[in-house]
């Protein structure tokens, strides 16, 4: 295996929160990530599943360094975030981009499309000529399947898939090595997110790009993603190759999400069994003891409320975080969809 | 792409109906010169354009300014020459007095047009120097946030529980009369409330998606400022200035009603409105002048604050 792109080690963030009333301030500290460790070759699609409120969206900050881990590190190209200056950060941000879950609220209203994709150009490259920036742009716009002449348009004259190609094309313009994309589909229609998710297969196939690709929903995820790791309450509960999660799930909760993604045939639908998971999921302030996922798993045994499971290797391309995981066989028996 | 289609849907419809693929459509329109956006200035001028209220409002007021500003050279009288002859004299036409003269037979007209260059003056600057100073003051303290934001805020507090008759009577005896005492003073006090108000605004589009991602893109504090937060801010800055501008000119004019406000023969709206209140019952054309500038000012500025804020966050007004 070639050196990773990008390594993060036992990542932990962790915010204070004060609870209670006036007198009795409780300081409590609210575990968003939890220890994640993941590593991501050049070239690779990393897919992040979970519900909401997982820490998905924490751990895709933590690793732009948008927000400082509490613990643990994140190792990119070999150096470690945390040991930066400011600076040197900042010059790493050429490589590192973001897109955002919500396609308009990512754009400034009162700026064009041109000046918008043009501002971390003007950021890093101060002395590049205005002609050449506006050329870049266009070719930009170009590539991401919009336009060119709609460069002096402003976001609100654009429809949600639009505005989602013009912040792909404000991630892309700096070259960079990884996108982290922040739920990039979850406010657009089906239709068009197919569009976005394709376009964001090729670019990364022109380009050689690595995505953190981040969704609540396993149907997203499975058409971009050579991996997948599934989150909750913070902690990573499985990774493994996409084909392992779809057809042999290790980890009871992988297997109830697998079950939840809606088949399109509503014969197969209705016949579908139950996924067994009900309940919500527990508050953050106070996670279960043990396996974070033992109050809603229908296998749980003693053992869970005690230990925390660590990830560990069950089968060749999976790490798996659960004591039982050899006892019971999870495979889904249903074909393939596609 | 919706946006596009009526830019190359057209013409290449007619020419040639059914079979022209959408890769030919892509590229021909890539063909198509630039099409101008609307921005949202753009957008919120037109709707101010609708509001009649404030079209007419900005009419007058800017008739008023030419007339404050060039008016004085039009009369035959000094703002400070004595005319003895019509001491206390009714306005008329026949000894060129169209406002009457005062006690000591100043001509009125210069006088009302040359105090509205002094109130004006004190409205627009002082809420400048407030402009200024709470607009950097509050996207400081608010973008940055934590210990510098609380330092900040509570000497904005401070600030604000000194007793404002007391700053500009202290301010009157060390430095002495002058009018730049008075921007001084009222410019102090009015830019507490811009920089809370500011402060506010930076704290909720600070956490945007759009600052994120400009802070990804590697771009500074002061930038990001600039450029992110201030012309986000800068529509509810201005409605808040077109309001605090009438303000100023109230705070001048109560001034000069106590005697702090300009000296003597040099005079304001309001030192002229506390002459002519003197005089009311004897001479009323030497309240009524004034008094009259005064309100058609304020209420225009008042009516295009309230057209500004329309024009400016439609989705609040329907």
């Amino acid at each position: 295996m070639s050196k990773p792109l990008l390594k993060v080690q036992d990542v932990r963030v962790h915010f204070p929160v004060e609870t209670g009333g006036w007198f009795q301030r409780e300081k409590k500290v609210l575990k968003a990530v939890d220890g994640i460790s993941f590593e991501l070759q050049p070239g690779e699609t990393l897919g992040v599943v979970g519900e909401s409120g997982c820490g998905k969206s924490t751990l895709a900050r933590a690793i732009l360094g948008l927000i400082k881990p509490t613990r643990g590190r994140v190792v990119w190209m070999g150096e470690d975030m945390a040991s930066l200056d400011p600076e040197s950060l900042r010059q790493k941000r050429k490589e590192l981009q973001i897109v955002f879950q919500d396609p308009l609220a990512a754009l400034n209203p009162r700026l064009n499309v041109g000046e918008i994709i043009a501002e971390p150009l003007k950021t890093f490259y101060p002395s590049m000529q205005r002609v050449q920036i506006r050329e870049r742009v266009k070719g930009m716009l170009k590539m991401v399947g919009l336009l060119p002449n709609q460069i002096n348009r402003y976001p609100h004259e654009f429809s949600g898939g639009q505005c989602q190609r013009i912040g792909i094309a404000r991630a892309l313009i700096l070259n960079p090595k990884l996108i982290v994309c922040d739920e990039p589909v979850s406010a657009l229609d089906v239709s068009i997110q197919a569009q976005i998710i394709n376009l964001l297969k090729d670019l990364q196939r022109k380009l050689q790009l690595s995505l953190v690709f981040i969704a609540h929903d396993l149907s997203v995820v499975r058409h971009i993603s050579d991996r997948i790791m599934v989150m909750y309450l913070g902690r990573a509960m499985e990774i493994a190759c996409k084909g392992t999660i779809y057809r042999r799930p290790l980890h009871p909760y992988t297997s109830a999400l697998v079950k939840a993604v809606p088949i399109p045939d509503p014969v197969k639908e209705r016949r579908k069994r139950e996924t067994g998971l009900t309940g919500h999921v527990p508050s953050p302030l106070h996670p279960p003891s043990g396996c974070v996922f033992r109050t809603r798993c229908p296998y749980a045994v003693e053992r869970c409320e005690a230990d925390v499971p660590p990830l560990r290797a069950l089968s060749d391309d999976g790490l798996v975080a659960c004591h039982e995981a050899e006892n019971f066989d999870l495979s889904i028996a249903r074909s393939e969809e596609e | 792409m919706p946006g596009s289609i009526r830019a190359f849907g057209t013409k290449t419809m007619a020419d040639n109906p059914a079979l022209e693929s959408a890769n030919d459509a892509f590229a021909q329109a890539l063909e198509q010169p630039e099409v101008q956006g609307r921005s949202l200035w753009q957008d919120a001028w037109h709707r101010l354009l609708k509001n009649r209220a404030a079209v007419v409002s900005g009419t007058l007021l800017l008739i008023l300014l030419l007339l404050v500003i060039f008016g004085p050279m039009l009369s035959p009288y000094d703002f400070d020459y004595t005319d003895w002859d019509n001491i206390y004299h009714a306005p008329s036409l026949a000894n060129g007095h169209v406002f009457g003269t005062d006690a000591v037979g100043r001509d009125l007209f210069v006088r009302t047009l040359v105090g509205g260059r002094i109130s004006l003056l004190v409205g627009l600057v002082a809420t400048l120097v407030s402009l200024l100073i709470g607009v950097t003051y509050g996207a400081v303290a608010g973008y940055f946030g934590g210990r510098l934001d609380q330092t900040m805020m509570r000497l904005v507090d401070i600030f604000y529980a000194m007793p404002f008759m007391f700053l500009v009577i202290l301010l009157m005896v060390v430095f002495g009369r002058h009018i730049v005492l008075i921007f001084v003073a009222i410019g102090a006090v009015n830019w507490l409330d811009m920089a809370r108000i500011v402060r506010g605004q930076t704290l909720s589009l600070k956490n945007t998606d759009y600052v994120e991602a400009a802070k990804v893109c590697g771009v500074k504090p002061a930038a990001i400022i600039r450029r992110h937060i201030l012309p986000n801010l800068l529509g509810v800055v201005m409605v808040y200035v077109t309001l605090t501008i009438p303000q100023v000119i109230l705070v001048e004019s109560f001034l000069s009603f106590l005697g702090l406000g300009v000296q003597e023969p040099m005079t304001s709206w309001g030192a002229l409105v506390n002459d002519g209140a003197q005089d009311m019952e004897s001479a009323p054309w030497m309240l009524v002048f004034p008094a009259l500038f005064l309100t058609v000012t304020l209420y225009c500025l008042n009516y295009i604050g309230d057209g500004l804020r329309d024009a400016l966050d439609p989705k609040d007004h329907l």
